[in-house]
C-alpha cells in the first residue's frame, strides 16, 4: 500500500459528503417551505390567499399588514363616497372592500408585551441560573444531586397540568393578566434549563482561576465577576437563546393566563382569524413580524447557539 | 516577606487524610521545597497556607499573626498553580496587573504599569506584554504565571509544581531563573515538586512528605547523605539508591539489627574480579554519553550504579563489589547510625 492511495479513516469520503449534503439541503427545503409560504401569504390579497389552485405567482399587496395593524368597520358605499380622499395606501385599500379604518389594532401592544415578557424572563432566568449554577458547581451543596433533579423536574409537567393551580394562585395574588406574572412564570420554567446548561459550562472553567483571584485579594464575588463571567459568556449566550425561544414561542400559559393587557402575540395572532372573515394575509403578516426578533437574535448569536446545541456531545 | 509557622496542622477530605500533624517553620527569606509523590499532601499544604482550605486542626501563623481563620485575600500570599493560571480573556499585561488591580489594593494605574514592566523584564516576557495570554508557548505562560505572583510583595510565595508541565530544557532554564529571582528578592518561598533535581538545586531546605506526614526536613546535603529512613533515601539520587538485604555482600561494619543496606554509587567500589571469586556479573552497560549506568546482578538482586564513560567493564564480566561506608537501615526502615 502506498501513501498516495491511502485515505483517512476519519475524514468522510466524497460520496458520503454528497449524500449528507443532499439530505441536509432537502431537509432544509422541507422545513423552510412553510415559512416561505407564510411570508408569501402575508403579501397576498385575501382572495389570492384562498384561491384554488394556490397562487405561487401573484400581485404583491400590503393589505395583510394594513389589516394586521388596524381595526375596520363595514360601511355603505354611499357613506364611503361621502368621505374625503383616502389618506394613504391602507385607507384606499380598505375602502375598496367597503370598509373604513376605525383605529389601530391590538397587534402592536401585544407584540410589545411579547418583547417585554420574553426578554424580561430570559434576563431573570439567566441571571438566577448563572448564580445558582455557580453555587452548584463550586460549593458543597447538601443534597446537590437531589436539588438539581428537583429543579429539572419542574420542567417535566405539561403546562396544562399546572395551569389551573397557577391560574388560581395568580388570581389571588393579583398577578393574572399582568406582565410581571408572566415574567415570573417563564422565569420559573426557564431557570431549570438555565441552571443545568450553565452548570455544565461553569464546571468546565477550572476553579484555579477564582482561587488565584481570591489569593490576589479579590472577594469571591469579585473573583466570580472578573474571572468566571468573562469565560462563561458563550454558555450564557447559548442559554439566553434557549430561554428566549421558549418564552417567545410559549402559547399554552399565555393563552390561559392572559386575556387583555398582558396578552402576548402567540395567543393574539389566531384571534385575527375571527375578525371579519378568515383574514389569512393578516395572520401571515403577524406571524412574519413575530418571527423577526428571534431570527435577528439567533443570527447574531449563532456561534454560541451552535455550541449550546452540541453541548455535551464532545466532553472530555 | 515574612516567616510562616505551621503547627500541628491536619486536614482530611472525607476518609482521605491529606495532611496529618504537620509542623513546619519557614524562616523569612528561606526557600523550602516539599518533595513527595502524588497524593503525599504537598498541594494540600500549600492550599492550607493560602487559605483555600481550612485545617481540621492546628494553626498557621504568617508573619507572627495567626492566619488560621483568615480568608485567602487577607493572608497576603501569592500562589503559582501547576496550570490553568492565566486568564484567557486578558492580555499578558492585564494578567500581570490583575493582582495589583484588586479593589482591596487601590493601586494607581501608573504605579501598576511600572511594577508590571519591572516584573515582565525579570521573567523575560516584556516583549510580549500586549499578546493575548492564550497565544503564548508553555514556557512563556508559566513565566507569566510566576510573574503574576512576583508583582506583589507577599508574605510568602507558594508554588505548586510550576515547572512540571514544561519540557526538560525549559524546566532547567526556569529552575535557574526562579532561584536567581528568589535570591534577588530575598523572598520566602514554599515550593512543591516531585522532581528531586528541582528540590536539590533550589532548596535551602527540603521537606520530604509521605502520606500526609513530614518525614524529614533538612538541607539538601543532609537529606541526601543522612536520610532518616528508607523512604527518604529512595526519594533522592539518580540512579535510585540500591537497597540490598544485609548479608548479600560482605558488610563488616554493619551495626546490629541491620536489615537493609542502602548503597549509592559513592558507597560501592566495583572492580573486575581478579581471581576466581566474584560477587556479581555485569548485566548491562547503559551509555548516557557523559556517564554510564552499570547494571550488575548480585545473586537474585540487581544493582545500578554510575560509572565512567570509558569503563573497561562490559556485559558478562565478573566483578567484585565492596561497600564504602553505606547507609544501614533497621527492620522498621529507620536508618541506623
Amino acid at each position: 500500500m502506498s501513501l498516495t492511495t491511502a485515505h483517512s479513516v476519519v475524514a468522510p469520503s466524497a460520496n458520503a459528503k454528497l449524500i449528507a449534503g443532499t439530505i441536509i439541503v432537502a431537509y432544509a427545503l422541507i422545513s423552510i417551505v412553510p415559512l416561505l409560504w407564510i411570508f408569501a401569504t402575508s403579501f397576498k390579497t385575501p382572495p389570492d390567499s384562498i384561491a384554488y389552485p394556490p397562487k405561487v405567482v401573484f400581485q404583491p399587496s400590503i393589505e395583510g399588514y394594513c389589516n394586521l395593524f388596524t381595526t375596520r368597520t363595514r360601511q355603505t358605499p354611499e357613506y364611503i363616497n361621502s368621505l374625503g380622499p383616502a389618506t394613504g395606501f391602507c385607507d384606499e385599500t380598505v375602502r375598496k372592500r367597503n370598509m373604513v379604518i376605525a383605529g389601530p389594532s391590538n397587534f402592536l401592544p401585544r407584540f410589545v408585551n411579547s418583547l417585554i415578557i420574553a426578554f424580561g424572563s430570559t434576563f431573570c432566568a439567566v441571571f438566577l441560573g448563572t448564580l445558582s449554577a455557580y453555587g452548584f458547581s463550586r460549593f458543597k451543596v447538601p443534597l446537590a444531586d437531589d436539588l438539581l433533579f428537583f429543579i429539572l423536574s419542574t420542567r417535566m409537567m405539561p403546562p396544562i397540568a399546572v395551569a389551573i393551580p397557577i391560574y388560581l394562585m395568580y388570581r389571588e395574588l393579583g398577578l393574572s393578566d399582568t406582565a410581571l406574572g408572566m415574567i415570573l412564570l417563564y422565569t420559573a420554567v426557564n431557570v431549570s434549563l438555565a441552571v443545568w446548561l450553565l452548570k455544565g459550562f461553569i464546571d468546565e472553567i477550572p476553579r484555579e482561576y477564582e482561587e488565584a483571584a481570591m489569593i490576589d485579594g479579590y472577594t469571591r464575588l469579585q473573583a466570580f465577576w472578573r474571572t468566571v463571567l468573562p469565560q462563561a459568556t458563550t454558555g450564557i449566550a447559548a442559554t439566553a437563546i434557549f430561554c428566549l425561544i421558549f418564552a417567545w414561542n410559549e402559547y399554552a400559559f399565555a393563552a390561559l393566563l392572559t386575556s387583555g393587557t398582558a396578552q402576548t402575540a402567540p395567543p393574539f395572532i389566531p384571534t385575527i382569524i375571527g375578525e371579519g372573515g378568515q383574514d389569512w394575509p393578516a395572520v401571515a403578516a403577524g406571524t412574519t413580524i413575530f418571527l423577526v426578533p428571534i431570527l435577528v437574535f439567533t443570527i447574531l448569536l449563532r456561534k454560541q447557539l451552535l455550541r449550546g446545541i452540541t453541548f455535551g456531545a464532545v466532553r472530555k | 516577606m515574612a516567616d510562616v509557622h505551621i503547627r500541628n496542622v491536619s486536614k482530611s477530605f472525607g476518609e482521605q487524610v491529606a495532611v496529618s500533624g504537620l509542623d513546619l517553620h519557614i524562616a523569612d527569606g528561606e526557600f523550602v521545597v516539599l518533595l513527595g509523590p502524588t497524593g503525599a499532601g504537598k498541594t494540600t499544604t500549600l492550599r492550607l497556607i493560602a487559605g483555600l482550605e481550612r485545617p481540621d486542626a492546628g494553626t498557621i501563623h504568617i508573619g507572627g499573626h495567626n492566619a488560621t481563620a483568615l480568608s485567602p485575600a487577607e493572608r497576603d500570599t501569592a500562589f503559582v498553580f501547576q496550570q490553568y493560571s492565566l486568564y484567557p480573556h486578558l492580555s499578558v499585561y492585564d494578567n500581570l496587573a490583575f493582582p495589583l488591580r484588586s479593589p482591596a489594593r487601590k493601586m494607581p494605574e501608573d504605579q501598576i504599569r511600572r511594577r508590571v514592566e519591572d516584573v515582565a523584564r525579570m521573567v523575560r516576557i516584556h516583549h510580549k506584554l500586549s499578546n493575548r495570554s492564550t497565544k503564548l508557548s508553555g514556557g512563556e505562560m508559566q513565566r507569566v504565571a510566576i510573574g503574576r505572583a512576583l508583582v506583589r510583595k507577599p508574605a510568602i510565595y507558594l508554588m505548586d509544581e510550576p515547572l512540571s508541565s514544561l519540557d526538560a530544557k525549559l524546566r532547567g532554564d526556569l529552575r535557574l531563573e526562579l532561584k536567581r529571582i528568589q535570591a534577588e528578592l530575598g523572598a520566602t518561598m514554599l515550593y512543591v515538586t516531585h522532581d528531586q533535581i528541582e528540590a536539590m538545586t533550589m532548596a535551602d531546605r527540603i521537606g520530604i512528605l509521605a502520606d500526609g506526614v513530614l518525614v524529614q526536613i533538612g538541607t539538601p546535603r543532609t537529606i541526601y547523605s543522612e536520610p532518616a529512613n528508607l523512604h527518604v533515601a529512595a526519594r533522592l539520587g539518580q540512579p535510585a539508591i540500591n537497597l540490598l538485604p544485609a548479608g548479600l555482600l560482605p558488610d563488616g561494619g554493619a551495626p546490629a539489627g541491620t536489615q537493609t543496606i542502602g548503597a549509592r554509587t559513592e558507597h560501592l567500589s566495583i572492580a573486575k574480579a581478579a581471581n576466581g571469586h566474584a560477587d556479581g556479573i555485569v548485566d548491562w552497560v547503559e551509555h548516557l554519553g557523559d556517564q554510564n549506568h552499570l547494571h550488575v546482578t548480585v545473586g537474585a538482586k540487581k544493582l545500578v550504579t554510575l560509572t565512567d564513560p570509558d569503563t573497561p567493564l562490559a556485559k558478562g564480566d565478573k566483578v567484585t563489589i565492596r561497600y564504602r561506608a553505606p547507609l544501614y537501615f533497621g527492620a522498621d526502615g529507620q536508618r541506623l547510625m
